[in-house]
């Protein structure tokens, strides 16, 4: 009871078009609310800054999983549960399932979307650093147009992200074919269900023996922002041993102590992650 | 009695079936006619005084009750033992969550848009946080020098012993709050206004406290204050001083406005301002044979008791008394003592001070045993008290004492020494490290000591034309199975079915005081008070010629119909006498501590992620003796529950403190656990009837917090190699422990 | 003017327990205080307000949904079944008998929420295995039992309802 319904505006346009229209023409004004499941803990809290809002939580038509032969495209309104249910996903992208499998419980799952997971850019989502080793490209629409970007350009700092106030996430889309890649997923919380992660971390490699031909790494909760860590991804390739990797790692975050974990508890797990990843991997 | 009793048999829970559907009635369900909300406006500040209160003019303040201390009929007290804690600070605040002025108002929003608009203007005064500044006396904030309760327990000789010891074993303890998280938090509505009175209905442990605490506050006449429990979704010690502060604050708002009121905490406020289990500090110093027999244990026992006396002492007085284990010593000093801190006052929570002592005596304990040279079952094994000897505060055991046999059928089921063995092989090259620990332990069931002798509770049993029972108690259905376990009792002595015996629902003004629900007391304490009840009204049938020796439950029926013909009322009321041979010395502080105990021995098994520091229970083996098993369906659940509460209190709930302030005060943030991180828990019966108990029952509730936690820590030595000696054990605070020594 | 100046109230239409509903709420307003009390369904329980604890869980378009997170205007053109739904009539559904029996209902306030996360689990899995019965109410805490009487309970609806082998 912290916040006062009466002093909120929660409207669904019918459509995308009625949606856009709305915040090209009142830009900042209103701001889109997908599942609720992060706004509406704000709300209850009483600390729900913002007062207008447009739901799309039932525009249909951003919802969903489709696939060509080239790439898999997840709607922004698809749910954690479209994801892990989707076979593709689970065959193709399955850190992308675990992380959705690992968000919330149930009820969770059912109502969070991949959409709005993103734009609530916290650095402790479960799924940015799957979608950041996915090298996923995000689109982006307005009335204006349509834009992609690398999703690895997307957050540009702690709940910032690069995205114009008259423009909706459509969708984000990941590259088929980059099947039997060695990747790993970890979300480190203090409980195994319903937790906020205290590090994150999604890595994926292709080795030639043990050499590393490429390396995506990606770590939640030990930055401003997700990140990806590509010093340490160019030393690997570059043929660094799992000691370098794992100093040069060590550069690239900058977590914080807070009422869930310490740095100090961020910096070594993150560390030692990545060397029991690459340690299965096969390297030294 | 032709059929099985209902003693020992899974019957339903009683009201089990309102439960399963949504029906069952809680205080957030009900509303009365003109129900307005209430809210309370806290102090910012650990301690200071008061300067002013400043309310915002933005807001329409004649439409709301508006109530501070000035406007207390009474004595602006929570009554409970000393009269410390105010209901509403007036000058000093001692703790950053005090209550200072209420808010009243038809519309929750609006409301709590004021409750943000009144602001505390404030002196503020140093403060202290921690056991060790309290003691230090780094600022005097309660009394003379901080210092709520001591006790001191004496037995032989310690100073003497220390120079025949083959070892002599140091340690240093510590444990932190923890909150209770009944799933429902705290709520009260009351009626109230000079001409009838006070009453209030709310989600509770304790009428009767609530009850005390009203009569002061409003100046009142018992019979013009009445006290209602509606359904009450968990209390774990935490619905049991606390409540009287939301009613008070409710009551006070009703008075004021001339209409019911009513606060509902959310859990935000819940966590942050009511009472958690006190930390503490214990300092334990062993002196051991060369056969491994204990010469003489010295323990240094301190709690926290945040800013307020409350329930600080008896929580002491029980932790004293567990300290130094199920274990025969024949040299015992226990100094013990309960200090202030500006947090908010720590309170009740299930085992009330003893799995604190315990799981410093039980971590401690590994530590003898190996300096021992002897497994830790086995170090245990030749020190288990036994029958006819005595404990550290005089208390000759006359039950027979089977500590043993509950330690081998314990690591006979959990398979401790093959796995023990297995796991030593297997850690070394093993990222998850495996571990088995242990912790035999008691648990004293009723209140300590003197307690149930000033209580004196009292229970009736009514009946009614048509045969059917009516049990008339205090005490509390909050989850534990009080209703279900009366029935039990009450069906088995009069020889009826379980159906026809109803629970009155808790009413100050219409059942007797049985006392608190608490300290494992409900079923052996106030179960016998329904078992003489109820026998007392069939005598009275027989006696009166009404009812033959052996009777069909029609003609019971037929017997109350002609009693209450000629009588007018058939109803048995019974008061506690103390068991004969019972008997404590409130000025020594030694004597019978408790009339019987639970007995238990637990064996974890867990694993240790070393990439992660994350530990996993894998698996929870629990063996006790709780004298008879009432209801094994309940039991089962009573011990699961409080392994499971156990287990958080060991690994995952820490509480945040920033200047005496929980800053987690979200079920997010605070972390219990889930159905994804417990283990199986495997529950385990012996019985041994008690002489006192109904049916042979003793107290069950709190014996299942005393141990996991000890028995987990354990396991994470042996997996690691590593001796923690603090809980909860997060991820961060193995970490620091592993790479202080390195594995 | 901008169309964000106007906050009213909003009217929803639904389905609650298979009853067509119609109700005039703010649209933020959160479900869950709409069904406890517009709707007097006061079988949902808060927990925690934050989608933490499953104490509110009801059925929206048969998926398991904390009330707490849901603004009343989702609520429109929705199917919801809240606990007052499960039972048919004196009927208790098998979830709710296997608590019963099991002692999977101890103080009774996760109880709500717990058998809605129950039969929405046996409706994806009709015969589950301890993992799939553990991840399938991890949204939901219960403080009582430990959980144990529960994995128990939702064995035995299986075993009842003539699917578990």
């Amino acid at each position: 009871m912290r916040s006062d319904p009466r002093e909120f505006q929660l409207s669904a346009p019918a459509t995308i078009e009625a949606a856009l229209d709305r915040v090209s023409r009142e830009p900042r004004v209103w701001q889109p609310f997908a599942g609720g499941t992060d706004l509406m803990v704000l709300f209850e809290a009483g600390k729900l800054q913002h007062k207008h809002f447009l739901s799309l939580w039932r525009l249909r038509e951003l919802r969903g999983i489709s696939a060509d032969s080239q790439f898999v495209t997840i709607g922004a309104l698809t749910t954690y549960s479209d994801i892990l249910r989707n076979s593709i996903l689970q065959d193709e992208f399955p850190l992308l399932c675990q992380a959705a499998s690992e968000t919330g419980g149930i009820a969770t799952q059912n109502r969070g979307t991949l959409g709005g997971n993103i734009a609530n850019a916290s650095p402790a989502a479960d799924s940015p650093p799957a979608l950041l080793v996915y090298d996923a490209e995000i689109h982006l629409i307005s009335a204006s147009g349509t834009r992609r970007m690398p999703y690895s350009e997307f957050h540009t700092g702690y709940k910032k992200v690069s995205m114009r106030p008259d423009e909706l996430i459509h969708s984000i889309r990941l590259l088929r074919g980059s099947k039997n890649l060695r990747e790993c997923f970890r979300k480190v919380g203090t409980r195994r269900a319903q937790a906020i992660s205290k590090v994150c971390f999604a890595a994926r490699v292709e080795t030639n023996g043990n050499r590393v031909r490429a390396a995506r790494i990606a770590l939640g909760s030990v930055a401003p922002t997700v990140i990806r860590c590509y010093k340490t991804e160019a030393a690997l390739q570059g043929g660094a041993n799992i000691a370098e990797a794992t100093n040069l790692l060590y550069g690239e975050i900058t977590p914080i102590d807070d009422m869930r974990s310490t740095a100090r508890y961020r910096t070594r797990v993150a560390q030692n992650l990545l060397e029991q990843f690459l340690r299965e991997a096969g390297l030294r | 009695m032709q059929r099985e009793p209902y003693i020992g048999s899974a019957v339903p829970r009683k009201e089990g079936r309102e439960k399963a559907t949504g029906r069952a009635r809680y205080v957030d369900d009900l509303s009365f006619p003109g129900m307005i909300y209430g809210a309370t406006v806290r102090s910012a500040i650990p301690r200071g005084r008061i300067r002013g209160i400043h309310f915002d003019p933005a807001i329409a303040w004649n439409e709301f009750t508006v109530v501070t201390a000035r406007d207390i009929p009474g004595k602006n007290v929570i009554a409970l033992i000393v009269d410390d804690q105010p209901c509403l600070a007036e000058q000093l605040i001692n703790h950053p969550e005090e209550p200072v002025v209420l808010l009243a108002h038809a519309d929750p929003y609006v409301l709590e848009k004021a409750r943000r608009a009144v602001r505390i203007e404030t002196e503020p005064l140093p403060a202290v946080f921690t056991i060790e500044d309290s003691l230090a006396k780094k600022e005097v904030v309660w009394g003379e020098d901080n210092i709520f309760k001591t006790y001191l327990v004496q037995r032989g000789d310690v100073d003497a012993a220390w120079e025949n010891a083959a070892q002599i074993v140091e340690g240093e303890y510590f444990t932190g709050a923890q909150e209770q998280l009944y799933i429902e938090p705290n709520g009260m509505i009351a009626i109230a206004n000079p001409q009838d009175g006070v009453s209030v209905w709310g989600s509770m442990q304790c009428p009767f406290y609530v009850h005390k605490a009203l009569a002061a506050l409003f100046d009142l006449p018992k019979e013009k204050v009445r006290v209602i429990q509606t359904e009450t979704g968990g209390g774990f010690g935490g619905k049991e001083e606390y409540p009287s502060m939301i009613a008070a604050h409710a009551a006070l708002l009703a008075w004021k406005s001339g209409k019911p009121v009513k606060i509902i905490y959310d859990r935000a406020e819940d966590m942050a301002a009511t009472t958690k289990r006190h930390p503490s500090r214990t300092r334990h110093r062993t002196a051991i044979d060369r056969e491994g027999k204990l010469l003489a244990m010295e323990i240094d026992f301190t709690i926290d008791g945040g800013a307020y006396e409350t329930l600080s002492p008896v929580v002491l007085s029980r932790g004293t008394i567990h300290a130094a284990g199920p274990y025969f010593c024949p040299n015992v000093r226990v100094d013990a003592r309960a200090m202030a801190t500006n947090a908010p006052p720590h309170g009740a929570f299930r085992g009330f001070g003893a799995p604190q002592s315990i799981f410093a005596l039980e971590r401690h304990f590994d530590v003898v045993a190996r300096r021992a040279g002897l497994t830790p079952a086995e170090f245990r094994r030749r020190n288990f008290i036994r029958k006819g000897q005595s404990s550290a505060v005089g208390q000759v055991i006359h039950e027979q004492v089977e500590m043993g046999k509950l330690l081998d059928r314990a690591l006979q089921l959990s398979d401790y020494q093959a796995k023990s063995k297995r796991f030593a092989l297997e850690n070394p090259t093993s990222r998850l490290k495996k571990g088995m620990g242990l912790a035999t332990f008691m648990h004293g069931a009723g209140f300590t000591g003197s307690g149930e002798e000033y209580l004196a509770s009292v229970v009736s049993v009514e009946a009614s034309r048509e045969g059917k029972i009516r049990v008339m108690a205090a005490s509390t259905e909050i989850g534990q199975g009080t209703n279900t376990v009366f029935a039990q009792i009450a069906a088995d002595a009069l020889g009826l079915p379980y159906d026809w015996i109803e629970i009155a629902q808790p009413d100050t003004s219409a059942v007797p005081n049985s006392g608190p629900t608490v300290a494992s007391r409900t079923v052996m304490i106030v179960g016998k008070l329904v078992e003489s009840a109820a026998l007392s009204l069939k005598q009275t049938l027989q006696r009166a010629n009404l009812l033959s020796p052996d009777f069909t439950a029609a003609e019971f029926a037929s017997a109350c119909s002609n009693y209450i013909a000629a009588h007018g009322a058939l109803k048995s009321t019974v008061q506690y006498q103390p068991p004969p041979n019972v008997h404590w010395d409130d000025v020594k502080y030694q004597g019978d501590a408790y009339s019987a105990y639970a007995w238990a021995a637990y064996v974890s098994e867990v694993s240790v992620d070393t990439t992660t520091f994350e530990i996993h229970v894998d698996d929870f083996v629990a063996v006790q003796e709780v004298g008879r098993v009432m209801n094994p369906v309940l039991a089962t659940g009573q011990i699961e529950g409080g392994i499971a509460q156990a287990i958080g209190y060991a690994l995952y709930e820490n509480v945040v403190w920033r200047e005496g302030r929980m800053m987690n005060s979200q079920m997010t943030n605070y972390i219990m656990p889930t159905s994804a991180d417990l283990p199986p828990i495997r529950v385990f019966f012996e019985e041994q009837p008690n002489d006192y108990g109904p049916g042979g029952a003793k107290g069950i509730g709190e014996l299942p917090m005393d141990g996991p936690a000890p028995a987990i820590a354990n396991a994470i030595e042996a997996a690691t190699g590593v001796s923690v000696n603090r809980i909860p054990i997060t991820p961060e605070v193995l970490m620091e422990a592993m790479e202080n020594v390195r594995v | 003017m901008s169309e964000a100046s106007a906050n009213a109230v909003v009217e929803i239409r639904c389905t609650v327990n298979a009853e067509p509903r119609a109700f005039r709420a703010y649209p933020m307003a959160r479900l869950l205080d709409v069904l406890r009390g517009e709707l007097q369904l006061t079988g949902t329980k808060e927990g925690c307000g934050e989608g933490e604890c499953g104490a509110c869980a009801i059925l929206l378009d048969g998926e398991l949904a904390n009330s707490c997170l849901v603004p009343a205007l989702h609520a429109d053109g929705a199917a919801i079944i809240t606990i007052e739904g499960i039972a048919g009539g004196d009927q208790l559904h098998a979830v709710q008998q296997a608590f019963l029996e099991c002692g999977g209902a101890q103080c009774g306030i996760c109880t709500p929420g717990m058998v809605l996360a129950a039969v929405n689990l046996l409706e994806r899995h009709p015969n589950p295995d301890d993992a799939q019965i553990r991840e399938g109410l991890a949204g939901n805490l219960c403080r009582c039992t430990g959980y144990m009487r529960i994995f128990e309970a939702v064995v035995q609806a299986c075993r009842a309802s003539g699917v578990h082998r």
